[in-house]
């Protein structure tokens, strides 16, 4: 069935049956690799996407479904200008496989859009829908202050070295 | 062969490969032998490519035969070229435990190179050149070390003697620094772009005649970097395996029976062909190993998704006769009838039962619950059968043993299989079996395509090596604020019958077996038939919890403060190393001046002996573990409802000179995290040969909201740099229980902890 999206701020024409995940119409039929297969059922945000700016399970999305436009992690950075959360999750060197990564950076995007200065129980209740089996939660929560401005901090990296 | 059997000989596979994993001694890390650097010449763009050898013969033959630049560029070590670039080549796979950044930092530290000019690139999977090419054991670094600090060392003596020659000045009077030469007296600059094609004409130097730095010398090591694809990861640009993507690929899934060792009797294979999207459907005998392709249904699909979708029309009957039956809840009770016959130790050392008689006797029984992998990327591997070749593409641990694998399986010429490394979303030890890469390469031979085997969530449950669970009942004395006896029967699971399965138990020699002047250790098995391996730090992290927790009941018994006993306990004299069996390196053998250090730092940064908030407690762990000499201490609080708020963990570890202190401290914080997680919730259920959990909805792993603060501090020195991948992981539960205790006087003797009623 035809469908037509507006993906990255980009009108996207795309041919798939109805009841096919958003995710899976970015994977495979779209090509864009940035949302993660992780679990399928809605339960480890490795899928997460912006809809309409409101960060959302694309594993739980009927391609039918999808309204709007749609901010895939590839898309975030505007006119090669990166998002304030990118920057900081290169400066402190959030990563470690980075499979959960873009998915995280999505959902703290979300939330910093409606709430620039969260507090540490803003972000568990917006952050705790994505797993990170690595376990890099520390640091994801000093880098989503970081981009808010809130703090400085002297965890994580640099590329310098310092 | 009975299917029994194959699984015996997986296991057997297993524990071969986890001893083979482990086993660095020095000669391995340390001598050069037959090794040496090949300058590679006439290479597309031009420059100086340091190739590196484990057996020169090899690498000339490779080189004679390959002929052609862009192959034999893969085989390299360190480039360096023309516009200033240098080029490093990461033989291991990156799994998030940060190689690819510290192989990059080595080099670049020995060279003298200028970090913003290093690009790492995935080295080709070719264990003829590049040896060992896995990750486990935390091994990459201690591995690497000297063979790359050495590339480094080598290329920065040939731009050196490149530039000495053309300003026709000694050698003496040139040094490097930030990918530049200088010739000190003149203040003459070179940089090493200008110099690498003159570099390439340079003989290379016996490796054993470069000097290497000290470390007071490291410009570069010991600070915070970011990681070599950082940015490619927040960007979300393809990189893993799951990733991978080729024109005219098709999609697979694969099904096998949910208790190991079925076989397919017949399924509704017509059916799942008409469905849309499907192109193929079929059944596969499989070789009958859990290590390669165990009977099954492979459907391929146009996309992942519609391959998904068939597989949940999928109706199969599976044959059972063979197949596991084992049930978790029965080995339980089982085993607590096994505790307390001690069967003929293992171990034996002084008199036991005089020190029993002479001291003050504390008995416990300890469990832990089977646990699974899941790292976050779900199984996946791209095969394409192509021009009588195999060609992989996969995010496994140990990609060269795959091949290995792959190519015995498909009875195929060596050349024949080309695997290629992808970067891995997590690994866990999980990824050092290469199942799902036998699985995609069994499928593509069927398929005229590229084709991606993506398995589900559910498959990654159903299907997993898991960490096994075990029964500790244990017996110790202590005498004077001493630890003078110490009994332990293990009971746990076995795959053969007559040794515990891999990841089951410490060897007998391991640490600590030393741990009393009086000990015995002894262990009954039960039989399982469920596929087990190694797992983040394996056997100690269930040993350690045991330990760990054990050794504070006995200070507690002993009214001892904790530290004070697990001093006096490191300071005991050891037993002398066993004799027989390959050299013992320094580096990676316990130490008890280093293993006081970290205990007395963990202390000094928890807090330890100050007053704390009413109704914290605070508990302290030591382990040694996979060379790294680790203590952790937990801070917490715990409410009316058993519901544990940790409010911080501190880390203390000595793995020798820090390589890049950003990535340590993450590797710390993640290992810790690692081990709250796993104590507090997770557990894995067999009945009926059959997993109980199938997703993360039933698998609990810990989220941002339960997630404290971990602090790490590093004891720098110079031994040999250990992996920093598992150490952190194994102390973490006895911690947190010990600080339990401290807080509510409750001594938690099982994992996961939720079993006794706690939450997080
Ligand atoms: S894949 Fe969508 S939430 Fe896990
Ligand atoms: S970085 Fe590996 S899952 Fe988050």
């Amino acid at each position: 069935m035809p469908f037509q999206l507006t993906i990255n701020r980009k009108p996207r024409s795309v041919d798939a049956p109805a009841d096919m995940p958003l995710l899976w119409v970015l994977r495979d039929v779209l090509d864009l690799k940035g949302a993660k297969y992780g679990c399928g059922i809605g339960a480890c945000g490795a899928c997460t996407v912006l809809m309409n700016g409101e960060a959302v399970r694309s594993c739980q999305i009927p391609v039918s479904a999808v309204k709007g436009n749609i901010t895939t992690i590839e898309g975030l950075a505007e006119e090669g200008k990166l998002h304030p959360l990118q920057k900081a999750w290169i400066d402190l060197d959030v990563a470690q496989c980075g499979y959960c990564q873009g998915g995280q950076i999505l959902s703290a995007a979300s939330l910093l859009a409606k709430n620039p200065h969260p507090s540490d129980a803003d972000i568990n209740a917006a952050m705790t829908g994505n797993i990170c089996r690595c376990a890099t939660y520390n640091r994801i929560r000093a880098a989503i202050h970081q981009a808010a401005g809130d703090s400085a901090t002297k965890e994580g990296g640099s590329h310098a070295g310092a | 062969m009975p299917v029994l059997e194959k699984f015996a000989q997986y296991d057997a596979e297993m524990q071969a490969l986890i001893a083979e994993v482990e086993m660095i001694s020095p000669s391995v890390v340390t001598t050069m032998g037959r090794r040496s650097f090949l300058k590679l010449a006439g290479l597309a763009g031009g420059g100086l490519v340091l190739a590196f050898n484990l057996d020169t013969r090899s690498a000339k033959a490779e080189m004679a035969a390959t002929g052609d630049a862009a192959n034999t560029e893969l085989n390299a070590f360190v480039r360096i070229a023309p516009d200033n670039t240098v080029t490093v080549y990461s033989k291991g796979p990156e799994i998030g435990q940060g190689i690819k950044t510290a192989f990059g930092l080595i080099i670049a530290e020995e060279l003298d190179a200028d970090w913003k000019t290093v690009k790492v690139d995935q080295a080709a999977i070719n264990p003829k050149v590049y040896g060992y090419q896995g990750a486990g054991g935390s091994t990459s670094i201690p591995r690497g070390w000297d063979q790359l600090r050495q590339a480094g060392a080598t290329a920065r003596a040939m731009l050196i003697a490149a530039a000495a020659k053309q300003w026709n000045v000694p050698v003496s009077e040139c040094t490097a620094s930030e990918s530049t030469v200088i010739h000190t007296p003149s203040k003459r600059k070179l940089t090493y772009g200008e110099l690498a094609k003159a570099a390439a004409a340079q003989p290379v130097p016996d490796v054993a005649k470069v000097p290497l730095k000290t470390r007071a010398e490291y410009k570069l090591l010991g600070k915070r970097y970011t990681g070599v694809d950082n940015l490619k990861v927040v960007t979300g640009q393809p990189l893993f395996g799951i990733d991978v993507t080729m024109p005219g690929m098709v999609y697979a899934n694969y099904t096998k029976c949910p208790a190991v060792g079925g076989k397919v009797k017949s399924a509704n294979l017509d059916e799942i062909k008409k469905m849309p999207g499907v192109l193929d459907a079929f059944v596969l005998e499989g070789t009958g190993s859990p290590a390669e392709v165990m009977p099954g249904v492979a459907i391929i699909a146009k996309t992942t998704w519609e391959a998904f979708k068939a597989k949940a029309a999928l109706k199969v009957e599976w044959d059972e006769s063979s197949a596991s039956k084992d049930s978790l809840t029965q080995a339980a009770a089982k085993a607590k009838e096994l505790g307390p016959n001690l069967p003929t130790p293992a171990v034996n050392i002084g008199d036991v039962d005089a020190a029993f008689a002479a001291g003050k006797v504390v008995e416990a029984a300890y469990d832990y619950a089977m646990v699974s992998h899941q790292q976050l990327e779900p199984e996946v591997t791209t095969g394409w059968w192509h021009d009588g070749t195999m060609e992989l593409w996969t995010p496994s641990q140990q990609s060269d043993r795959g091949l290995g694998q792959v190519t015995k399986m498909l009875n195929l010429p060596e050349d024949k299989v080309i695997v290629h490394q992808t970067r891995a979303g997590g690994g866990f030890g999980r990824r050092l079996a290469n199942d799902y890469m036998c699985e995609a390469a069994a499928i593509a031979m069927k398929v005229n395509a590229p084709v991606k085997l993506q398995w589900k969530r559910e498959d990654d449950f159903a299907h997993d090596m898991f960490r096994v669970g075990g029964y500790h009942f244990l017996k110790g004395a202590v005498k004077d604020g001493k630890l003078t006896a110490f009994q332990q029967h293990l009971v746990t699971f076995s795959a053969d019958g007559s040794r515990p399965v891999s990841g089951g138990a410490r060897s007998n020699n391991s640490f600590p077996v030393d741990i009393a002047p009086n000990v015995r250790y002894a262990v009954s098995l039960m039989p399982l038939q469920i596929p087990c391996g190694p797992w983040r730090a394996p056997t100690d992290n269930t040993q350690m919890f045991v330990i760990g927790s054990f050794l504070h009941e006995l200070s507690v018994a002993a009214e001892c403060d904790h530290v004070t006993f697990l001093l006096d306990w490191l300071a005991r004299p050891l037993a002398p190393p066993p004799s027989g069996g390959p050299p013992q390196d320094p580096s990676r053998t316990f130490n008890p001046t280093r293993a006081a250090g970290v205990v007395k730092l963990a202390a000094e940064k928890s807090g330890w002996g100050k007053k704390l908030p009413p109704g914290h407690g605070l508990g302290i762990a030591f382990g040694f573990s996979y060379g790294g000499h680790i203590a952790e201490a937990v801070e917490l609080s715990v409410d009316a409802k058993k519901k544990i708020t940790v409010h911080k963990i501190t880390v203390a570890a000595d793995i020798g000179p820090i390589i890049n202190l950003s990535s340590a401290e993450n590797q710390a914080q993640g290992g810790a995290i690692d081990g709250l997680s796993t104590a507090m919730g997770l557990e894995i259920g067999v009945e009926q040969g059959r997993i109980q959990e199938t997703n993360f909805g039933d698998y609990p792993i810990l989220r941002m909201r339960s997630a404290p603060p971990v602090e790490a501090h590093f004891i720098q020195s110079d031994f040999r740099p250990s992996g920093l991948g598992e150490p952190c992981l194994p102390p973490l539960a006895a911690a947190l229980g010990n600080a339990l205790f401290a807080a509510t006087g409750e001594r938690v003797r099982t994992m996961p902890f939720k079993r006794a009623g706690y939450t997080i």
